[in-house]
């Protein structure tokens, strides 16, 4: 009965809730609950008292290391003295480049309230990370809304962002719109057996459809327009055949309204 | 016991503080022990990081606590170098002082049962619901297999001894409410109900120390009145017996059960100063005229 109990107690221990965040180096959250012996060293040589130990009351295993990153985040320090500290391989010894750690991914997770997103230059988020330029981007596309501005979107890397939690601590919203998650929340998965065109064409070094057959057909468009530039050997149509003058009329209008657009 | 305290006879015959000495040499090891973790936290002075659990002393000594240990490995979970020399440390030192010391003389829990044991005979209760006292080896299996089988170091989800101690140094959160359940458990539901029964690290600590050399012994048995304070006092009356009674038939005075704490309550207790610390191998089958 007990045994059951505790068992079913444990499966429930291992849902980590999703903005606690384990230290640098720590495994997988399965195999962390049974590597790690909760002895706190972990806590005590983190120079920033960042992590604390659960308590029975908080939703993460009594007596594991935890952080919150929107109250205080990681410092990443270079010598990673946490690591250092853990008696067990709870915390992975291995690690030994914090850019390398993986605490999480940050998220940009509302993009309704994200300054940035709504026309303005924060980037706070950007500015503070510390794998500046490469864990956070800012990808500018055009302002749709004022239709002569553009947006600079703070757009999250994962193959550099350590989790450390530095832009969700500092973003300026009350409820922060980066937030930094387990990853097995924050990322998606390509199934197993697809494959991306243009990185097969890296890896092959040349593409891999031409020279197939590739059967071309038509381009279906609206009556009486045309594409200029766009080659569509199956409609029978030569390319300098269309875009000719006169043939505007049809041309679909390819930029965004000008000054004095509807907004 | 019939009006008559624990002790009030060996305190008339020995004094008050001989009548206490090894209660109070206990106390002040559980103290110094508590003390020293708090010293950090409470006031910066850093001479032991960590819990019982795995501890650095003065930054070179490790102590690795090998219960916990023992599960994390049952979920294939091994310790680094220094969690390695911590654990030899401990169960070297605990195979010869005798694993249930660890009981006696550092847990915190121990101060709660005590606790609970004193006022239920300051107070009377009598009534207790009766468990073996080897169900503590069914869950001990239970943690060790259930860690197996969950992947978690199981019994520290819910260990009343890591959550008291560690709550102390670390922040105590609910797990005073833990803490209270044992020491109500004690009071009125079992007499030496936690320690004596169920907790699982008192279940592994006697088996570390099965074969421990340091013993109380009863090399003056002979002298003893039956006054039953030894029994009275004893948080593990059932080992005493062998060694105390066991002249007639050709058992050593030594007290050779796994369970007994080495507390030293039942040489505090006597009058007769029957009891004594002693080594294991000191233990002839005949004690009488042996002072």
């Amino acid at each position: 009965m007990l045994g059951l109990g505790l068992g079913l107690y444990a499966k429930q221990a291992k849902a980590l809730p999703a903005l606690a965040l384990r230290p640098p180096g720590a495994l997988a959250e399965e195999d962390f609950l049974g590597a790690c012996i909760r002895c706190g060293m972990c806590v005590r040589d983190c120079p920033y008292d960042i992590l604390e130990l659960a308590r029975p009351e908080t939703p993460v295993a009594t007596g594991t290391p935890y952080f919150t990153a929107r109250n205080i985040p990681c410092e990443m320090c270079e010598d990673i003295p946490c690591v250092k500290a853990c008696p067990t391989g709870a915390l992975d010894h291995e690690l030994t480049d914090i850019n390398k750690a993986r605490m999480g991914i940050a998220v940009l997770i509302d993009h309704e309230t994200c300054l940035n997103f709504l026309g303005l230059r924060c980037d706070v988020c950007y500015r503070i990370c510390p794998v500046i330029n490469q864990a956070i981007t800012l990808e500018m596309v055009p302002n749709q809304r004022t239709g002569r501005h553009a947006m600079f979107l703070p757009t999250v890397h994962s193959e550099h962002c350590t989790g450390c939690g530095k832009c969700e601590k500092s973003c300026v919203l009350e409820e922060a719109a980066i937030r930094v998650l387990p990853p097995r929340l924050a990322k998606g998965q390509l199934g197993k057996h697809y494959r991306v065109g243009w990185e097969e064409q890296k890896k092959a070094g040349h593409s891999l459809i031409e020279d197939r057959n590739i059967i071309d057909l038509p381009d279906r468009l609206p009556e009486g327009t045309s594409l200029p530039g766009h080659y569509d050997p199956a409609s029978g149509q030569s390319a300098p055949a269309r875009g000719l003058v006169g043939a505007e009329g049809g041309i679909i209008q390819g930029t965004p309204p000008g000054p004095g657009g509807k907004p | 016991m019939s009006g008559k305290r624990i002790g009030a006879e060996a305190v008339a015959v020995k004094g008050r503080l001989r009548a206490n000495k090894w209660l109070l040499v206990r106390r002040f090891s559980q103290f110094a022990i508590l003390t020293l973790f708090l010293l950090g936290p409470l006031a910066g002075i850093w001479i032991i990081k960590g819990n019982l659990n795995y501890s650095h002393t003065l930054a070179f000594l490790p102590l690795t606590d090998p219960y916990v240990a023992l599960q994390a490995a049952m979920t294939g979970h091994f310790p680094e170098k220094p969690g390695w020399i911590g654990l030899a440390i401990v169960v070297v030192f605990y195979l010869l002082v005798g694993g249930r010391a660890y009981c006696s003389w550092v847990c915190p829990v121990n101060l709660v049962t005590d606790a609970a044991g004193w006022l239920r005979d300051r107070f009377g209760i009598k009534g207790s619901v009766h468990l073996s006292r080897n169900t503590r080896y069914w869950i001990l299996a239970m943690t060790l297999i259930g860690s197996a089988a969950t992947g978690v170091v199981l019994w520290e989800l819910v260990n009343p001894v890591s959550m008291l101690h560690r709550g102390l140094i670390f922040g105590l959160g609910a797990a005073w409410t833990v803490v209270v359940a044992v020491f109500l458990f004690d009071l009125f539901v079992m007499s030496r109900g936690w320690c004596g029964r169920l907790c699982p690290v008192g279940a592994f600590y006697s088996l570390l120390g099965r074969w421990s050399p340091v013993r109380v012994s009863a090399p003056r048995r002979s002298a003893c009145n039956d006054c039953m304070d030894c029994f009275e006092a004893c948080p593990e009356p059932q080992v005493i017996r062998p060694a105390l009674k066991g002249e007639e038939k050709g058992v050593g005075p030594v007290i050779l059960a796994a369970n007994c704490t080495n507390c030293g309550r039942c040489i505090d207790v006597c009058s007769k100063d029957v009891f004594s610390f002693a080594l294991r191998f000191n233990n002839p089958a005949s004690t009488v005229g042996a002072d």
